[in-house]
């Protein structure tokens, strides 16, 4: 195994565990909404397509790539705007400290 | 070379930022004060991203790229506009399309690099199609049986798990000798086949109440298939952010399955959706006592303290507007209304609560179960609406009982107990509420929509 690989290992086990602290202190009220942002942020993966089909290195990998970008970029979008309309109906019956 | 070099350093460098912000996104989801802002990060984040990696050396074409946004776009703006009681069936598709894009990605990056795959990448490479193939299919079974074009009822048909295990054994046999033997890559459409027939048959036995601890695992699988993507692009972000979404997903799951008193193992093997046929036992007419919408509606206004328990029956009769409008009208009249919210209520985790703010409760009126428990026996009034298996008081004594052991709603402990149900016919899982049969509960028959409104009406013209 190279070190570049060894380095992503760790990389990971770190994610993993800032992952585990961060989504532990998420209210349970946000649930819903929580899966939304992680799966637009999981969309992420658009990246790795836009490459992909931007190196055009053969029919077949450029075809897949842009249903990839699509399908991508689709949760991106509809991921975020979800998101955002069902935080907006989050409304407390205390006044709003300013 | 050097403009190549300083170009890849800058999109790192901008990949740094974007995950910096994702972490910042999830955190600031802790509480719904700063939950906004974590949008913005987050959406910040992936505008960088995006803009950095169009930077990419490698990019010759930009047509097709451009091609795939706005068509993406296009798909994505109406799937972020479904009505909110979609918002299940919405996020299992959304687990599919983001499923579909990292499996797309490593097949292309499979073909593209045979037979030169090294050991520890053809092992990553696998994973990832193994874990995004079966979360396509699966998603979509999940999406199809939420939006009801699928038969809900779990199929189950005897050595299922057998099947299933044999399939996913021979997926994961054909991957390791690939890993052996790059050069047989016939073995790769195999190994992606079966993923996708596997996703299928994972789901088939799975009903609507498991839907929250399913919803939430492909959730995980996801993650952890974009996170397999990164290690094969040796693409830190993409490491980071699967990291990410495959914890918040294994974390739901392990609260899901919690809530409904299965192990996590039990969960992450999917030997979920086992379905009790011994339940169903004796039909016994055992007296019940029941109540018209005006005696309701005068229990309920001399009542102090009432605590709604909405469940999956509110949903499906659409009644979350109504029950506002009986919160406003007891609230009115000086009675003290909460919502006790089971982690499982409803299709995926949280859903009572995005229906409860969607109908404009506020939502430190939402208890979590574990903090409203304590309240019930100082309770006047337990209104249970559309919630059936998460009330059952079988789950704390009977030990025969399939749900014995499951985390409860104790509403058989408020002074007076209201049951609005369409008929006597027990829940999801077939198992009989002995709540119904206890001399303080009151069964309140129709539906949960028109009975609610008929209490409203007599609450507003009572007075």
């Amino acid at each position: 195994m190279s070190s570049t690989l060894i380095d992503s290992l760790f990389i990971f086990m770190l994610a993993c565990f800032i992952g585990f602290e961060v989504i532990r202190h998420v209210s349970p009220l946000l649930h819903t909404p929580l899966m939304s942002l992680t799966n637009a942020l999981d969309a992420i993966a658009v990246i790795g397509a836009i490459v992909m089909v931007g190196e055009r290195k053969s029919e077949f990998s450029t075809v897949l790539g842009v249903i990839a970008i699509v399908a991508a970029t689709s949760n991106v979008v509809g991921g975020f705007f979800i998101t955002d309309r069902m935080l907006k109906m989050f409304k407390t019956s205390r006044p709003v400290k300013k | 070379m050097n403009a190549f070099a300083g170009s890849q350093h800058l999109i790192e460098i901008i990949y740094l930022i974007a995950s910096a912000l994702f972490i910042l996104s999830l955190k600031w989801m802790s509480s719904p004060a700063t939950a906004r802002h974590g949008i913005w990060a987050g959406e910040l984040g992936m505008l960088l991203a995006i803009a950095g990696t169009l930077l990419h050396h490698g990019i010759v074409d930009w047509t097709w790229i451009a091609v795939g946004l706005v068509l993406g776009s296009g798909i994505g703006i109406p799937l972020g506009m479904v009505h909110m009681t979609a918002v299940p069936q919405r996020t299992a598709l959304s687990h599919a399309f983001g499923a579909l894009c990292v499996t797309l990605v490593g097949t292309a990056e499979f073909y593209l690099r045979t037979p030169n795959v090294p050991k520890f990448m053809m092992s990553v490479l696998s994973m990832e199609v193994i874990l995004g193939g079966l979360t396509f299919t699966g998603s979509l079974m999940a999406a199809g049986k939420l939006q009801e074009i699928l038969p809900q009822r779990p199929i189950t048909y005897k050595g299922q798990n057998l099947v299933n295990f044999l399939l996913l054994a021979v997926a994961i046999a054909s991957a390791v000798y690939l890993v052996l033997h790059p050069e047989a890559k016939q073995f790769f459409p195999l190994i992606v086949g079966i993923s996708l027939i596997f996703g299928i048959l994972l789901i088939i036995p799975i009903g609507g109440a498991d839907m929250p601890t399913v919803i939430s695992l492909l959730n995980g699988y996801a993650g952890l298939s974009a996170a397999a993507m990164g290690f094969v692009l040796q693409n830190k972000l993409l490491i980071i952010a699967g990291a990410l979404d495959g914890s918040s997903g294994l974390i739901l799951s392990v609260i899901m399955s919690k809530a409904m008193n299965r192990s996590f193992t039990n969960v992450l093997f999917g030997a979920f959706g086992q379905v009790q046929a011994a339940a169903a036992g004796g039909a016994e007419a055992k007296p019940v006592h029941s109540a018209t919408p005006e005696e309701a509606a005068a229990i309920l206004s001399a009542a102090n303290k009432v605590v709604i328990v909405p469940g999956y029956g509110m949903a499906v009769a659409q009644a979350q507007h109504k029950v506002r409008e009986l919160y406003d009208i007891l609230s009115k009249k000086g009675v003290e209304v909460r919502f006790a919210i089971h982690p499982v209520a409803g299709r995926m985790p949280g859903h009572m609560n995005v229906l409860l703010a969607e109908a404009d409760i506020p939502y430190d009126r939402l208890i979590e179960m574990d903090e409203i428990n304590g309240d019930f026996p100082q309770t006047d009034v337990a209104l249970v609406i559309g919630a059936n298996d998460v009330t059952n008081p079988a789950a704390r004594t009977d030990h025969s009982s399939p749900i014995f052991g499951m985390p409860i709603l104790d509403v058989d402990k408020a002074h007076t107990v209201m049951v609005i149900k369409r008929s006597m016919s027990p829940g999801f899982a077939g198992i009989d509420n002995p709540l119904y049969y206890l001399p303080n509960t009151l069964m309140l028959f129709g539906d949960a929509k028109q009975f609610v409104g008929a209490i409203v009406r007599e609450l507003s013209g009572g007075h």
